[in-house]
Parts: C-alpha cells; structure tokens; sequence
C-alpha cells in the first residue's frame, strides 16, 4: 500500500511502545458489536495507480469534453483559456497541501496570495474590501442577503427576475430556514432587464435588492437608478456578477452605487469542472465590514516591523462567536482564489479589458450568424459575450438534438426555469475568446438542420 | 544556524546574515526570499497572456454601460508571475515538507494521482449544465463515490452537494428540520456537547434552533446522563462528534442515539474525525441520522491553504427522503441513482430545496474516488489503524513531560491530547507551539478543545513513517523540557521562520485589507524597504 | 456620585438618573488587547442583565450586560477609533454607554468598591 509508510515490524514496536497487544486493543472503546472483524465485504481491495488511471480514465471518456466539441453554453459557469502557469503554480506543494493559515509565521505565502486577491476582487467589482472568498457565487449571494438584514435590520428581500434560477432557488431553500421574507420577480421574455419591476417592488420593509449583472439572460440592468431606488428607501443594492470577465468592458458594480457586490470567480483561472469547487467572490463597503461574512486578510507587521499579513476580524467567524457568528463558512476557496488571482496576474487590468473586448466580439459575430438562422429571433437589446435567442419550438429538445450532431448549443431557459412555459422557447448561447469563426459556423449549420 | 535542518524546512536567513554582522543590501538572505505584493511589481503595460484583437467595436446597445478606463489592476509578464508565485509559495510550510499534525484537522499525504485524474479533460473540462447524456461519465463518478460513502458508513442515501464540513452540517441539520416540519412538529432545541467544534453551535443557530450546551464528564466524553436529562418534546437533535475533539471514541453513541431517537430527536454526528474509524466501525450501526464527511480531511482531496473542502452528508433512511437536490441514493435495483429537479418528482417529493448552483464538488469528487479505489476495502481499514496506532506513539511517548488528561482511561482514537499543566511560571502552550516551528515542524492545534486547560492537540495521521514520528516526539519532548526549565528563547520563537510573531491586535484595531496603492505610481516602496526594519 | 459594580465586571457611576457604565480595569486585564467595541445606539431601551455592547479582543468577543434597566442616552463615540481606551483608562475614558434608569432601586443589589474589591480576590 504505497501511501502507508509504517512496515509490519514498526507497527509491532510501535506496539510494543503503546502497551497493547494488538491494535484491535486501541479501538476498546467501540462497543464489539459495531467494531467490523475485517475489510467491508463486496468492495474492492487496494489497486495499483495503473488500474486506478485506467478506471477513471474510462469514465473520463464517457463524457463529451467542452474542447472536443464546438462549445456556447454559459450561464453561470464559463469556458475560457486559463494560461498553463496558473496550474502549474497551483500544484507547488506549498500551496497545494497548506492548511489554512492559522500560524501566520510560516503561512505568509497565502496570507500574501489572500491580500492580492482581495485587492483584486475589491478593484474590479468598484467597492472599497473584499473578503478572502467564499465557497461559491450562489452560497455568498445568499451571505449577501443576511448581511443586508443584519445591517438595515430588515428582512424582505426582492430577487430580480434576472438572478440565475438556481442563486433564486438556493436564496429561497434558505429562507425557508430562516424566514427571511422573499420577493421573487417573474422572468419573461423581452429584451430589457427587468429594472422597472424591481423598484416598484421596494418599500419601506425591503432590506435589500438583488440584481444580477449582466442578467441570466444576457441582459444587463442600470444599476445606478435601480441603487437610487434602493437607497431612497433604506435599502441595499446587492449586485451579482456570474461573469466577472464582463467588468473588463461595463462599469463595476460599486462605481455604480451596488453597496454590496458577490459573484462567481471561476471565470478567471478556475476551470468547469462539472460545477464545482468554484469561488464565491464577497466585496462591500468598509463600513460594513464587522458584518461581513467569511475570512478576511489584513496586513500587520512582526515583531522585527517587518510588513506581514495575518487573518484578522476572527471574532465575527463561528470558532469564536459560535452560535452568534456572522456566517457558520469555515472553510473557503483558497486554492481557487489562488488560480484566479495568478490569471488575473497575469493578464492585468488592461488585459482584462482585452480579453472582454474578444469576447465580446466572438458573441457579436455568433449573434449575427445566428440571426440568419431561419426561425431564430434575438431577444437582447445589449449584451456582454451571451445573449438569448427565441426560437420557433422548445429549445430543450433543441439542444438535445443539437448534442446529437455533437454541438454543445447553449442552454435552453426550459432547463434553467423548469416552470415557466413563456420561457421554453428561449436558448441562452454564449461565445468566449475560445470559439472558432468555424465552431459558429458549425453551431449555425446544425442549429438550421434541427430547426427545418 | 544556518544549517537546513532535516524536516527540509529553511532557517531564517536573516537571522543568519544578522548574526554574522552584516545586512544584504537585496534585504534577501540566499535562500531566504522577501517578495513585494504583485501590486507593487506590476504595471498597467505589462500582459502575461498574449491576446488576439477584437476585430470590431463594442455593439450600440452597450456603449451606455462601457466603463471609462480598465480596472487599477497591475499585469506581469509570465516569468515575473511564475516567479511572483514560486517565491510566495516558499513562505509557506507543507505537509510535502513535513508533519502538520494538526488535531481535527487530518493533513495527510495528498496523492499526485488525483490531481492527475482531476485534470483529465472529461472531468474537468465539463460544464454543468451540458445535456446529460453528454456528461455521463461524470454522473457515475458522483454515483460510484456516493455507492462507497453509504456502504463504508452503513447508511441509507447521501447529499452530495454540500461544499464543505460546514455546509454539510447545515444541510443535515436542514433535513431534520424538514422531517420535523413532516411530522407537524415544532423542535426548536439542538444538544451540542461543550466540547464541539465551533461550527456546530453556529451551524444548529443559523438553522434556526437554539443551542443547549452538555458537559463533558472528567473522562473526556459527553455526560450521558446530562443528556439525557435534556431530552425532551422540544428537542430536535443532539450534534456529536465521534471521535470526539479530544480525540476518543464515545462508546454510549448507541445508548444516546436510543435515548433521543425514544424522545422523538434525530442524531447528527460530526464526522470530522471520520479518518479514526473508517473500515472499522460504520457510523450507521450506532444510531446516527445525518453525519458530513469532509472529503478533504478523510479521503485527502488537498487543503489547498483553506480550501476548497467537500462535504457530502450521509443520512439514514428517516432523513432520506428530505435531502437537498442534488442528491443519490441506492434504488429498488440495488444501483445508485442522482436525483436532480427533473426527476425528483419520482420518489423524491420532499426535498428540502437546493444549497447550491450546480452539483457540489465535482472536482473533490474525482479526488476522493481516486484515493479510495487505490485504498480499497482493506486499505482504507488500514488507514484507520494505522492513524490511530502513530496518535497513541505520540501520546506514550510523551506523556512523561507533557500531561495526557484523558490517558489514563484508555487509548486515544487517531489524536492525543496534552495540557500545559506543569511548564515552568509564564510558559504556555503558545511557546511549544512556535517553538515546534523552529523545530521545523507545523504546530498542532492549541487551545482547543476548550475543555482542557492550554490544551495541545496532536493529529499525526497515517502517512507519518515510525522515523518522521520518532523526529517528531523528540522535538516536542525538548520543547516541554525547555518549557519546565524556564527557557526564555521561547517566548520570542519562532526564530527561524520568514516573520516573527505578528502583531494581530494592530491588524483587527486598523483592519487594512487592501493595498490602497496606485499601481506603477512612484513612492511605492522598495522591496528592502517593505522587507526590511 | 455614587459608583457601583457587578459580578460581571461593569461599572456604574449615578448622577441624578444617569447612569455611566463601563468594565472593571480587572475586566480588561482579563481580555486582553481590546480591538473594537460594539456600541449600543442611543435610544434602545433594555433590561437589566441584557446584552447591550460587546467587546472584541484579537480571540475573544465578550458582551457586556448593563447592570441596571433603562434607556440608552449616549454611547461613548470616542472608542470607534480608539478602542485601546478600555484598556488604558477602563474605569473613566473608556467609559462604554450612558444609561437613564428606570429602577434606581436595582443598585441596591450591585456592590460598592469594597465588596468588589473582594469579590475579585476570591476569583
């Protein structure tokens, strides 16, 4: 068993040391009738890393990858080039098998990293800290909305028809528990974000409105009327960004008057990886930062003077405050927030920009074949790189045949808001600096085929 | 002192240049490397990623929302970053450098095979929400390592969505919820033992119960007879950690699980400690409802310097039927199967929603399967012996100097537990903690479980050779000697690590949390400056 | 003026139906470097014996309980910036909130110098 060091003959000296006969005698506290005689039956034994490789990888090749196939779907999670630095830099050891830095000392390579990223993420969304992340976009936009209660002291909170279904569905799992009052707007089919219904909803009782930017739909809301609303009733502007490469291109949300901003980091250097771990980004302003939830990094100095970093503000974290802390996050995303903040590194804010830019231009040139695609409709008036397209039957089947001629073809709103009939015509594409002018070409030609 | 001591780990070079009478002008000590913030390095000109040019301007529809200048974000070419990174990463200690026993924590060796199969691209270059039939492969990963969880905890079905222990203790404390809310009965009371972890106070809070507290009898183990006292129509659950934090085993578990599952409650149980006693005792045939596995801790998916973690939640068949979307559970045919909202009308009614976007931790998933299939059936019993054999070489090899409060009742489970009691007036455990760093080793978890006085709480795991233990126990045998002989270096160690104690009162009075520089703007300090006093 | 102290390390000074109420110097000894301290907002009316203020230290988050029922009047302002001041002046500038009480009988059951003096001692 390679991963065991210890040989028969230490484990009998070992033995000899404790006092014990056998090592069955340490497990004497287990009642005998629970202690197991021997290995579990009908699992397999121990297996060689070549027999391992060769099972997982045969699992591996039953699944259709996003690079062996023209590719458009997004909502919510995105496919773009990470540099081959980013995950080689990830695997040094030091990094890899740290635990959290509970002994600043000999942890300040990720206390370092933690700083940088929330530099990083507080500069892009426009607020003035960020937190060193959380466990996904959906679980801190939820964190997002007990924050705004605990801090305006008021618990409804209105959902814009926007939200990615499944952040809505998780907010609203949530609230059950905690009987937080939620106000969810229902989505329809027209080409603007849904600004207007989301600031009649607010009143006198709303602790806060939650937006996402750009929309599930590819949308993008004007945050700064929708926060004027929200403010001149008491009320937070919470802004949730599932593409936190469209900030290379629109405004951040806190330059716009967004008073606390959550997203989804995996965008940037993470990967898809069928959904998960992803990285939940929390940024606020600093105001409110003793209401914040999860890990925060803050700079300090050693006993030489030294500049050194340490975790700080623990006294709001569940160790300390146990059944009165702001959040019971333990742990985060450390190793994604590393990914995401060495690719950001590496492209920097002006790469960033360049990198939305062709994005940008990939969904505009997808949109315009696309839209000579008998039958097809585009729904938006303004999009960043997705954008929905109406079409003349349920675009579920669609995309299942669509997958049948090997093109991974968007997301049909039917999967995503199962309970909306209005909506199943509706098919979310989304290009990224990723796609080939052939795989829309591909994309076009397949989508005539199932459609005529 | 300047010699690299064995563990690998490097002497503080500055100490070094300073004791022979000279400061480097680079404030860098040969191996011993300072690193600006790449905030302070970079510039806005700079690109590690070579980009193509968008062929044409943004569309009408979004001119009114373009932003007016690129974010304040500093880039650096690729070696700059790959340099940035590498030297950070050498202010970090590992277990690839050396034991980090830390108690509850479980940091044990992470195989390299599973970062392999993790990266296969039918893994991890999968999105999803691709159509299902293209993602097959993917499911039965989920299917195959949800078919181990409930067969090595005995078990009747798994949440496998929860992101982390945390989050599966709130979804097993969600599923009681809801099968109380079933029964038509409102339990608003949760029994958690003193000596829990901190998170389940919080976690039993943020679902909405309120905590009641059991004390731990002077053996180290839950009051039963507190607990039971307890019991009663308005209690929904007890929450134990078994092991518990002290590092023994409960051996009531099955007379408490009867007692409160008689007064109508339902067990959680922390399976933190889960690595003591997998392949050897199935949770499942001691009376416990909902338990989180933190795949992180047990089946060593990497700890990544604080995550991300994994933390699937196994649950007996009372609870079941209400567990979170997505979820797995063995069907009439003797197969696992994943119910998602599409089909979950089909026996799965009441699940109690959905915690989170898409289906968990894939990419932990992939990891924890790979360990398992190479440790199989027998190897993963071995796993569980052999963690608690080196636990209980620790506790008897240091015993003698260190006080074991729970150790003469028996053997430890897979960690031993020390006192300060007896260290010389003014020494604590804080001193052997940061003297364990100079010894070149990660210190163990201090101070907790609070119900041991400066407590010291040592989780070698299994991977330790007998040779890296004997190391081991004898730098903390000449730390507790040290401590008794008043040795005063001890209260400014570490000596020998990239920074000395730091000062965390200055950090949470003045919170500063990002750097409030302009990037490539002049009067950014000089790295000697930053590195140096 | 009169000065009055609780099991719980508080203390109280009256004059007239105001009363200033702040930790003990022991109380602070025993948490340490304070970080931050939570204030109550003026107005907020509590019961004796209710959390009304919490201190923070770099480990531990203490609340501190008024001793006696009424009605917020002020809140020491000066500690947002300066928390240190309950370390460093605990039982006069670091003062935590005033309070108009709406029992003055409740004093009777707090301490006067003496007493806690020995109160302390017997911990």
């Amino acid at each position: 068993m390679r991963y065991l060091p210890l040989t028969p003959a230490d484990r009998a000296e070992m033995l000899g040391v404790i006092g014990a006969d056998t090592v069955d005698d340490l497990f004497v506290d287990v009642p005998a009738e629970a202690r197991l005689s021997g290995p579990i039956e009908g699992l397999p034994a121990h297996a060689s890393e070549m027999a391992v490789e060769r099972h997982m990888s045969a699992l591996a090749a039953k699944n259709l990858s996003a690079g062996t196939a023209p590719f458009f779907i997004g909502a919510g999670a995105y496919r773009h080039h990470v540099p081959a630095s980013v995950d080689h830099l990830i695997q040094r050891g030091e990094f890899l098998t740290a635990y959290t830095p509970y002994q600043p000392e000999i942890a300040q390579g990720t206390l370092q990293v933690l700083f940088e990223f929330q530099t990083q993420v507080a500069r892009l969304f426009g607020t003035d800290i960020a937190n060193a992340s959380m466990y996904d976009g959906s679980t801190a936009c939820w964190e997002a909305i007990l924050m705004a209660s605990r801090i305006t002291r008021k618990d409804r909170a209105v959902l814009s028809s926007g939200l990615h279904p499944h952040y809505a569905e998780v907010v609203r799992t949530m609230a059950k528990f905690t009987e937080d009052d939620i106000v969810s707007l229902r989505a329809q089919l027209v080409p603007q974000a849904d600004d207007a219904a989301v600031i009649a909803a607010i009143d006198d009782k709303t602790s806060c409105v939650v937006v996402q930017y750009p929309d599930v739909m590819g949308r993008i809301p004007d945050l700064a009327a929708i926060a004027d609303a929200a403010h001149a009733k008491g009320a937070l502007l919470i802004a949730v960004v599932t593409e936190p490469v469209a900030l290379g291109m629109i405004e951040a949300p806190g330059a716009l008057g967004a008073d606390i901003v959550v997203g989804e980091g995996q965008s940037i250097g993470v990967g898809l990886q069928f959904g998960g771990p992803y990285l939940g980004l929390f940024g606020c302003r600093e105001k409110f930062v003793r209401q914040m939830p999860g890990r925060l990094c803050g700079q300090t100095v050693d006993a030489e003077g030294k500049r050194g970093f340490v975790l700080t503000l623990s006294t709001r974290e569940q160790h300390i405050r146990r059944e009165k802390a702001t959040s019971n996050i333990c742990t985060n995303s450390g190793l994604c927030a590393l990914a995401f903040s060495i690719h950001l590194t590496l492209l920097g804010g002006e790469g960033l920009a360049q990198l939305a830019a062709v994005n940008h231009d990939k969904a505009q040139a997808m949109i315009e074949r696309l839209a000579k695609v008998p039958g097809v409709k585009v729904l938006n008036d303004a999009y960043f790189n997705e954008a929905t397209l109406v079409l003349p039957r349920d675009a579920r089947e669609v995309v299942r045949e669509l997958a049948d001629r090997k093109v991974l073809g968007g997301v049909s709103l039917g999967r995503l808001f199962p309970e909306e009939s209005d909506l199943h015509n509706g098919l979310l594409v989304t290009a990224t600096e990723t796609v080939t002018d052939e795989d829309i070409e591909t994309f076009a030609r397949e989508l005539e085929g199932v459609l005529a | 002192m300047n010699a690299v001591n064995a563990s690998g780990w490097r002497p503080q070079m500055g100490e070094a240049g300073e004791g022979a009478g000279f400061k480097t002008a680079s404030g860098d000590y040969g191996l011993m490397l300072e690193e600006a913030l790449s905030f302070e390095l970079g510039s806005s000109e700079k690109c590690g990623v070579d980009l193509d040019k968008p062929s044409r301007p943004a569309a009408a529809g979004l001119s009114k929302f373009l932003r007016k200048s690129a974010p304040a974000l500093p880039g650096l070419t690729e070696p700059e970053t790959v340099r940035h990174y590498t030297r950070l990463s050498r202010q970090n200690y590992a277990i690839d450098l050396g034991p980090f026993p830390l108690g509850s924590c479980t940091m044990k060796h992470n195989p390299r095979l599973n970062e392999k199969m993790a990266r296969l691209p039918g893994f991890a270059d999968v999105h999803p929400l691709q159509p299902q039939k293209t993602v097959e492969g993917a499911l039965e990963v989920i299917e195959q390592l949800a078919d181990w969880l409930i067969t090595l905890t005995g078990m009747a079905s798994v949440a496998m969505s929860p992101k982390a222990g945390a989050h599966g203790e709130l979804c097993g404390l969600l599923c009681i919820r809801a099968a109380l809310d079933a029964r038509g009965e409102k339990r608003d009371v949760v029994l958690v033992p003193e000596s829990a972890h901190g998170t389940n106070p919080a976690t039993a809070a943020f679902a909405g119960f309120k905590v009641q507290s059991i004390p731990a009898t002077p053996e180290g183990r839950v009051d039963v007879e507190a607990l039971k006292a307890k019991l009663g129509p308005n209690v929904a659950g007890v929450m134990i950690t078994n092991p518990n934090t002290c590092g023994l085993f409960e051996p009531e578990m099955k007379a408490i699980g009867d007692a409160v599952h008689a007064a109508g409650g339902y067990v959680y149980c922390d399976g933190a400690n889960f690595n003591a006693i997998v392949g050897k005792v199935r949770p499942g045939d001691l009376g416990v409802d909902a338990m989180h596995i933190n795949l992180h801790k047990t089946f060593s998916t990497p700890h990544g310097g604080g995550g991300p973690g994994a933390g699937p939640v196994v649950l007996s068949e009372a609870l079941a039927p209400f567990a979170p979307l997505p979820f797995v559970s063995r069907g009439e045919d003797g197969r696992v199967h994943l119910v998602e909202e599409e089909n979950a009308g089909e026996g799965h009614a009441q699940a109690f929603g959905r915690m989170v976007a898409f289906h968990g931790q894939m990419g932990m998933f992939t990891r924890a399967l790979t360990y398992i299939l190479s440790h199989g059936a027998d190897g993963l019993r071995q796993v569980a012996e052999d963690a608690v054999l080196n636990a209980n070489y620790v506790l008897r090899s240091c015993e003698d100097l260190l006080p074991a409060p729970f150790a003469k009742s028996g053997p430890c489970m897979h960690e031993a537990l020390f006192s300060d009691a007896g260290l010389a007036e003014g020494f604590s455990t804080l001193d052997i903690a940061k003297g364990l760093i100079d010894e070149g080793f990660h210190p163990m978890t201090v101070y907790f479980p609070l119900v041991v006085k400066g407590a010291m709480l040592v989780e070698p795991t299994e991977t330790e050779s007998k040779a890296g233990l004997d190391r081991f126990i004898g730098s903390l045998r000449s730390l507790a000697q040290r401590a008794k002989d008043g040795d005063q270096s001890l209260h400014s160690a570490p000596h020998f690590a990239p920074r000395r104690r730091l000062d965390e009162t200055l950090a949470a009075r003045k919170p500063v949390l990002v750097w409030q520089g302009t990037p490539g703007e002049p009067g950014t300090p000089s790295l000697s400056e930053i590195g140096g006093s | 003026m009169t000065r009055y102290f609780s099991q719980e390390h508080e203390w109280i000074e009256i004059e007239g139906d105001l009363g200033t109420v702040g930790i003990t110097d022991y109380a602070q000894g025993q948490l340490g470097d304070i970080t931050f301290v939570d204030l109550p907002e003026a107005g907020a009316t509590f019961g004796k014996g209710d959390s009304v203020a919490v201190v923070d230290s770099v480990k531990a988050a203490s609340d501190v309980y008024t001793p006696v029922s009424g009605t917020i009047a002020e809140a020491n302002g000066a500690l947002t910036d300066e928390p240190e001041l309950v370390n460093t002046q605990a039982e006069t500038g670091g003062w935590l909130f005033r309070v108009t009480l709406s029992d003055a009988s409740e004093l009777e059951a707090l301490m006067d110098e003496s007493a806690y003096k020995q109160y302390v001692e017997s911990l």
